[in-house]
């Protein structure tokens, strides 16, 4: 069979899932691309259209189709919204592989996914050595969002307002945790690569919580990336990779699995353990579906843990008299992909220093998207942008989001619009009520 | 075929990142809503001002080219489908401005491109209401609304987008600007020309302006639902709530078949063993609201309800309306393709179709399920099936024609809100006469000469 027969045979394999599709449009309403530039290769339906017409060879340059096919945050606004129940999310990733089979990963990519993430300790030592010698090429800008520049790398990343990298990672910080069998829960801590390495005070915030409320933590300090972003570029090899390396991980640190649950502070992360891993384990042993499968059902957001399974009582605390305001901005995949919603608006209310603003379309996404923002900038700019004047109309002090990456991107957009309001963890606000 | 030269003429006019001219591009406006066969245009268009469409049409035309103007490409009857290969799709969707909303003389003028349900929210920002409320109004523009005389729920008591056009400007082939109507309730300055863009199917001219009435929103509503263990029944019900002068704004009709889905779908409790559902809305002013729900209420006993359940919140009205806003995605949930029809028949004459179409899904051996607008006798057949199973599909596309049969037998109409387009275009001489169709074609060869503008739709050319 040729390459490109191999790829046919790939898509052949979702024909039902691309035919679930009626075409009604109705993505075009949600799609956070589609608004920007009205076309309808970037939004659902006429993607997954041109999945199917490479698939009947209607179409026949998968590179253009590629091309598309990237031009998508992967936020899950359609799939949410989709009356039928299209599964475009997996469509998508599905679609990537297929085609990022045949057009061969870049080589950028290839050692970031199947050579350095997939070495823990190398990657946490390269960022280690990046936080030593971040002064020679990042700018601190004295900006509320404690972001920095980076002008000689400007033609790699553009004019980015990014955040600095911290003296200690997590790991370094709290060393290995083996939890305590005397506690009611006993939780594993799945930090995540932007809580463990670059926004540590989410971490701070996590363990805070935890301690607070008498939960047991598991924290070990060699898991591996989750895989999203190697799956999301279509590197099924690098992603396998990783999911293997965290399942020896989870063995090794649970071994009688006895944890209760699997929490992190980034939906992302958790969205990948929940749904992802078990569904891209078809080719996988059944000894490590099976852990999979255990795996899934464990992985909870931590807002979840803290008021569906904690069951916190959100209904006593009134804001303070002065209490500051904080709008907040929904993560993609904290609301479509795991539901997760008033829960995160419930919780803030413990700080009675805050008080919530709402801001409009709270729920659309940031425009970072992981790789997209680097892969299309000037979409992730525009789409950011419509989340800049969002926040700002609100004339909050503070803006909450509960994923790491959307702080990273909302940081950027306010740096840039040179604005002064603060960008935390919603997670650092509810830590912070806590003695 | 299009000259590279003509391309960089749309280009400087427009800017590069209007004009698609990549294959993979041009596939993504092959196609529309509708289930009918995709044909792939030469270039696709994004006009930024309407001037621009004048100076695009008068283009085209010199170069011979055909036209088809796409909003949302929500059309579910093939309307915005390319006639043939060397068609220009002109894409509204970046002419989306509102340009105005009068609150004290209730209009509002609007660029084509407006998205339905956005322009209706703005609206009812002001305090003010835009009825027409097409099922996919969340994406609908407004150009495509009025050039396919969009419908909706609120028809009945509301009307359609027809009855909401004050004015239109249009440019013809030449390219020359067309004003009819105006921002004032009366005007009989000159034909009509509005009432006949409206519905016209993208073949007459380029809509680029509308003047479009509003309306003091209702103070009140109320909702209930009503069970029934025949369908004879129900629809005696609707003609009743009629005869008793009350005029709901919502008066929709789900079948058995759709509230078996529906419940297996969503588990909200409907009743699985009844015939028919109906569920009605009154509203208007608040003591107006209480009159009319006592007399509706009376009806549906009368008329032999078996249970009537009256909304006494907004969360229980919510659940109400629930069953029926699923109604469409439960059924397409079943099979990978949908196939919604629109044959409407006089309100009398709903049992009867109903029973017809229980008859032909047998017949054919189809999955069908019917919903839709009994309050103006608008029904949705839906058949549920797989495109790709070719023997399941001619059943299929027997079946549909069956359906337009017994509509027109019934006194009925083969489309009530989604269009003629191609799907039908073979059925409208049926409905209307032979006269009719050359009427159409003599006006159309004297407005489009050439035939370029949807040539294959409606009434062919």
């Amino acid at each position: 069979m040729n390459d490109m027969e191999q790829l046919r045979q790939s898509l052949l394999k979702i024909d039902d899932l691309l035919a679930s599709c009626m075409r009604c449009g109705n993505c075009q309403a949600v799609c956070p691309v589609f608004s920007q530039t009205c076309k309808e290769a970037d939004v659902a339906r006429g993607k997954i259209f041109l999945l199917q017409n490479l698939a009947y060879e209607l179409i026949k340059d998968p590179k253009a189709v590629e091309e598309r096919l990237t031009r998508c945050l992967l936020c899950g606004a359609c799939e949410h919204n989709c009356s039928t129940g299209v599964k475009t999310l997996e469509i998508f990733i599905e679609g990537r592989i297929a085609l990022t089979r045949y057009l061969k990963l870049s080589p950028l990519k290839k050692f970031i996914f199947q050579s350095l993430l997939t070495h823990p300790k190398l990657f946490s030592k390269a960022l280690r050595t990046g936080s030593l010698f971040q002064g020679l090429i990042m700018r601190r800008q004295k900006n509320a969002q404690n972001t920095a520049t980076a002008p000689l790398l400007k033609p790699l990343l553009g004019a980015r307002y990014m955040p600095t990298l911290p003296e200690k990672q997590l790991s370094q910080k709290y060393g290995v945790l083996t939890g305590d069998s005397s506690k009611k829960y006993n939780v594993i801590f799945y930090p995540g690569c932007m809580s463990d390495k670059v926004y540590t005070q989410i971490g701070d915030a996590v363990l805070k919580i935890l301690r607070h409320y008498d939960v047991g933590v598991i924290m070990p300090d060699d898991f591996s990336c989750c895989g999203l972003p190697a799956l999301a570029s279509g590197d099924k090899t690098g992603y396998d990779e990783l999911v293997k390396n965290n399942i020896k991980v989870f063995e090794r640190i649970d071994p009688d699995n006895s944890a209760n649950y699997i929490v992190s502070a980034c939906p992302s992360c958790t969205e990948t353990l929940h749904k992802w891993w078990l569904h891209f384990a078809e080719n996988y042993s059944q000894a490590d579906r099976e852990k999979l499968r255990k795996i899934s059902v464990k992985a909870i957001d931590m807002h979840d843990f803290l008021y569906n399974v904690l069951k916190i009582d959100t209904t006593k605390f009134v804001p303070a008299e002065n209490a500051k305001t904080v709008t907040y901005h929904e993560s993609c995949h904290l609301k479509k992909s795991l539901g997760i919603s008033k829960e995160v608006r419930e919780l803030l209310k413990m700080n009675e220093n805050y008080v919530l603003k709402e801001m409009a379309e709270a729920d659309k996404c940031c425009g970072c998207g992981g790789s997209f923002t680097l892969t299309q900038p000037e979409l992730s700019l525009k789409i950011g942008t419509r989340k800049w004047k969002n926040i700002a109309d609100t004339g909050a002090e503070e803006v909450a989001a509960a994923c790491p990456a959307c702080m990273m991107q909302i940081a950027d957009m306010l740096g840039r619009n040179g604005s002064d309001i603060k960008v935390k963890h919603s997670l650092e606000i509810i830590a912070e009520s806590l003695k | 075929m299009i000259s590279n030269a003509l391309i960089a003429e749309f280009e400087a006019l427009l800017g590069k990142e209007n004009v698609l001219s990549d294959e993979i591009d041009r596939h993504s406006y092959s196609f529309d809503a509708a289930v009918l066969e995709s044909v792939v245009p030469a270039l696709v268009l994004f006009p930024t001002e309407t001037k621009h469409l004048g100076i695009i049409v008068k283009k085209c035309y010199e170069e011979g080219l055909h036209i088809t103007v796409r909003g949302a490409g929500s059309n579910l009857s093939g309307g915005t489908i390319p006639d043939a290969k060397d068609t220009v799709v002109i894409a509204t969707g970046k002419l989306n401005k509102i340009l105005e909303i009068n609150e004290e003389d209730l209009y509002a003028v609007v660029q084509p491109g407006v998205v339905t349900a956005q322009f209706a929210s703005q609206v009812f920002a002001k305090g003010l209401f835009y009825p027409p409320d097409p099922g996919s109004q969340s994406i609908s523009t407004l150009g495509g609304n009025i050039a396919e005389n969009a419908g909706g729920l609120r028809g009945l008591k509301y009307g359609v987008t027809k009855d909401y056009v004050m004015g239109l400007e249009f440019y013809d082939y030449e390219g020359e600007l067309v004003k009819t109507g105006s921002r004032t309730v009366k005007c009989v300055t000159g034909y009509n020309l509005a009432g006949m863009m409206i519905g016209s199917e993208g073949t007459l001219g380029l809509i680029s302006k509308a003047i479009l009435k509003l309306v003091p929103p209702p103070k009140a509503s109320k909702a209930m639902m009503a069970v029934f263990d025949d369908v004879q029944k129900a629809s005696e019900a609707v003609a009743g709530i009629i005869a008793a002068h009350v005029v709901p704004c919502t008066l929709e009709f789900l079948d058995h078949a759709t509230i078996n889905y529906v419940e297996e779908d969503m588990k909200i409790g409907l009743p699985k063993e009844a015939d028919a559902l109906l569920l009605v809305e009154v509203d208007g002013h608040p003591g107006q609201v209480a009159d009319e729900a006592v007399i509706v209420e009376r009806v549906l006993k009368e008329c032999g309800a078996t249970d009537i359940h009256v909304a006494q919140t907004e969360e229980e009205k919510n659940k109400i309306w629930a069953g029926r806003r699923n109604a469409l995605p439960a059924l397409a949930r079943l099979r990978p393709t949908t196939v919604l029809e629109d044959a409407t028949v006089p309100r009398s004459k709903i049992p009867a179709m109903v029973k017809a179409l229980n008859e032909i899904a047998k017949k054919y051996n189809v999955t069908m399920g019917t919903f839709g607008h009994a309050g103006d006798g608008n029904l949705h057949p839906t058949i549920l099936c797989d495109r790709r199973d070719h023997e399941e599909f001619v059943r299929v596309e027997a079946a549909v024609d069956e359906i337009f049969n017994v509509a027109l037998e019934l006194g009925g109409t083969l489309s009530g809100e989604h269009g003629i387009g191609t799907a039908k275009a073979k059925w409208m001489e049926k409905e209307t006469s032979r006269g009719t169709i050359m009427f159409s074609r003599r006006m159309r060869k004297a407005i489009d000469p050439k035939g370029l503008f949807n040539t294959q739709k409606l009434v062919g050319i």
